[in-house]
């Protein structure tokens, strides 16, 4: 019976079609809306995913990571005073103006790497060396800037000179970084250079990047650094997790894409569940029949459980896919932003079942509610 | 005599003793059936007749388990309706009871072959098992190269061979024909009237029919003919012609 109820279904074309069509849309609308809403929350982390070390300390009032609140130098040594602290260095990041050899100008986010050691150095370099960041004038920039400086005909390549701030800077390597939230090129160059790059300030220490002893509990470090230097400290986790925080409290970016995955949610459950109904009512004479040839409650609770979740599968598979292509596409280009975990994935299909699960039960309150005797009418 | 009693006694396919059904309350209650007694006999083919409303619908449904009576009592192969729970009712009709309805109410996107299998997947055979009976059946009534067309690719004659096919192919004591003739023209009822006659009514088996169509009367073995939710007379083979022509 089974498989003459998915022919059932299969066989009505139209609402066949119109039920895969909005469960589909409704699947792609929230796979691909939250997909490109968690791309754009970890945009807002990349800083932290492209310096890459577990504990970044900040001044007491820092609650995310793209927020600078500058500190003194002397911040460093009190740091590296805090018992478990394997080393600490300073980092200097802001938005900075570059101007271009055409004379325009772009933003930029730099990013001033302790000299000595480069910790926070890119993970991939493209060309050049990470040690020519210590010649003069030295700067590393992104593939972000590649593109940027490329829309204005300017092909950057090592070698290639540009200001910051009125001083020279020279591109001695090319690196690869994970984009940010503001989608400003990163330029990497020493701290010592990046505080002459920045205009003058009486502070100019951003973050102090910490690395525990190796027997140390990073987290029990965290809590003792607080406590030491009245700084806040966070494990490179938290800073990420904090952030996102920050940003789904204080903007309207989950409201907007909520709104777009509730709309997902009421389509699907709109066009789905109405036209489910109408299949099951249109078929209710010949459920009816099979009622009165002996089809008990159950087998046609499975007919009709059988035939939602199929066009549930179906719609949920179109959909995905079509939001995956969507964002292989994308993620060629680097935006709009994308990112799809599996988490996604299940939602979606826990939503799709949600909605297939809600069609379902008004077809088979109809068919409870039928009685057999109405094939005789 | 007590012989004879015994015989007749076994050869009781339905009796309905006293059997009432109301439809509805206050001012816009219908007494649909009052009090109706009447027996169809095993190997006969029973007809039920009269006047739109009168209540034959109501006493199919009643007969075939369907529809639950308010009074009185029917029994079906000696089985009383009233004692079977919903689940052993729906199973008692999936074994014992075949239909053939007025719009045939075979399923469009089914072709003629699981159509007509559909019962006995119901009773538990396979789909092999089932398609294979099926198929041959539906030779049985003359449509041997229609077994894998869509109901809509059919004539209504046609269609009505499927539905009888259907009806039979899981061997049912009880073959319950609701207006069989009324979708189809003078020649295709009578058609199908002859197939029931001659492939359906057998000695083990009772078939009755609702129908308002008098050109069909010459097949019945009685006609029982209602009137206001009561069962006004019951007229022998041969009587018809007296009543209805």
């Amino acid at each position: 019976m089974l498989r003459l109820a998915l022919k059932m279904l299969f066989g009505d074309r139209a609402k066949y079609g119109m039920l895969v069509c909005g469960l589909s849309f409704c699947a792609l609308l929230m796979s691909q809306q939250t997909s490109v809403f968690c791309g754009l929350l970890l945009w807002t982390t990349a800083t932290v995913r492209n310096i890459r070390v577990p504990i970044w300390v900040a001044d007491s009032k820092v609650e995310q990571a793209n927020e600078v609140v500058s500190m003194r130098e002397i911040e460093v040594q009190r740091v590296r005073s805090v018992p478990g602290v394997q080393w600490a260095v300073p980092l200097f990041w802001g938005i900075q103006q570059a101007r271009l050899p055409d004379g325009t100008f772009q933003a930029i986010q730099l990013t001033g790497l302790d000299g000595a050691s480069l910790v926070g150095r890119p993970a991939i370099m493209r060309s050049g060396r990470i040690e020519d960041l210590r010649l003069p004038n030295a700067v590393i920039v992104d593939q972000v800037a590649i593109s940027k400086f490329a829309k204005r005909g300017i092909q950057l390549k090592i070698g290639t000179v540009f200001e910051i701030n009125d001083k020279e800077a020279r591109v001695v390597g090319i690196c690869e970084t994970q984009r940010s939230f503001l989608g400003q090129p990163y330029v990497f160059t020493t701290y010592s250079r990046a505080l002459e790059y920045a205009p003058p300030q009486r502070k100019l220490l951003s973050f102090i990047l910490v690395q525990p002893k190796p027997e140390q509990d990073p987290a029990a470090l965290v809590r003792r650094i607080s406590q030491c230097s009245g700084l806040r400290a966070f494990e490179s986790d938290t800073f990420s997790w904090s952030t996102l925080m920050w940003y789904v409290r204080n903007t309207g970016i989950p409201i907007s894409f909520g709104t777009v995955v509730l709309l997902g949610l009421v389509v699907g459950i709109a066009i789905a569940g109405q036209t489910f109904y109408l299949f099951v009512h249109e078929n209710m004479r010949f459920l009816a029949a099979l009622k009165a040839m002996g089809a008990t409650f159950q087998v046609l609770a499975q007919m009709v459980l059988l035939q939602a979740f199929t066009v549930g599968f179906i719609g949920y598979g179109i959909g995905v896919g079509i939001a995956a292509m969507f964002g292989n596409l994308v993620l060629q280009k680097g935006e709009p932003p994308f990112y799809m975990p599996w988490q996604i994935l299940v939602f979606t299909g826990g939503v799709i079942l949600i909605i297939c699960s809600l069609s379902a039960a008004v077809g088979l309150v109809k068919v409870a509610r039928t009685e057999a005797a109405m094939v005789f009418k | 005599m007590s012989t004879s009693l015994s015989a007749k006694t076994q050869r009781i396919a339905v009796r309905t003793v006293d059997l009432g059904k109301t439809f509805g309350k206050g001012e816009g209650t219908v007494h649909a059936l009052k009090g109706v007694n009447f027996e169809a006999l095993c190997g006969e083919l029973l007809m039920i007749v009269g006047p739109s409303g009168c209540g034959k619908t109501t006493l199919l449904s009643v007969i075939c388990g369907t529809l639950e009576h308010d009074t009185g009592s029917v029994t079906v192969f000696g089985q009383d309706l009233a004692q079977l729970s919903s689940g052993k009712l729906t199973a008692f009709r999936g074994k014992n009871v075949g239909f053939v309805f007025q719009q045939f109410n075979l399923i469009p996107t089914w072709n003629a072959v699981e159509n007509v299998s559909v019962p006995l997947l119901l009773n538990g055979s396979s789909t092999a098992e089932a398609e294979s009976a099926s198929a041959e059946l539906l030779r049985d009534v003359g449509i041997g190269d229609k077994l894998r067309a869509l109901p809509t690719e059919l004539s209504g004659g046609q269609q009505q061979r499927v539905a009888i096919a259907r009806a039979l192919v899981h061997q049912p004591r009880l073959l319950i024909c609701d207006e069989p003739t009324a979708a189809l023209d003078a020649a295709s009822g009578r058609k199908v009237l002859e197939l029931i006659k001659t492939r359906v009514c057998s000695p083990e088996r009772c078939v009755i029919v609702v129908t308002h169509d008098s050109r069909i009367f010459p097949f019945a073995d009685r006609i029982a003919e209602m009137e206001d939710g009561q069962m006004k007379a019951v007229h022998g083979a041969g009587e018809w012609k007296a009543l209805y022509v």
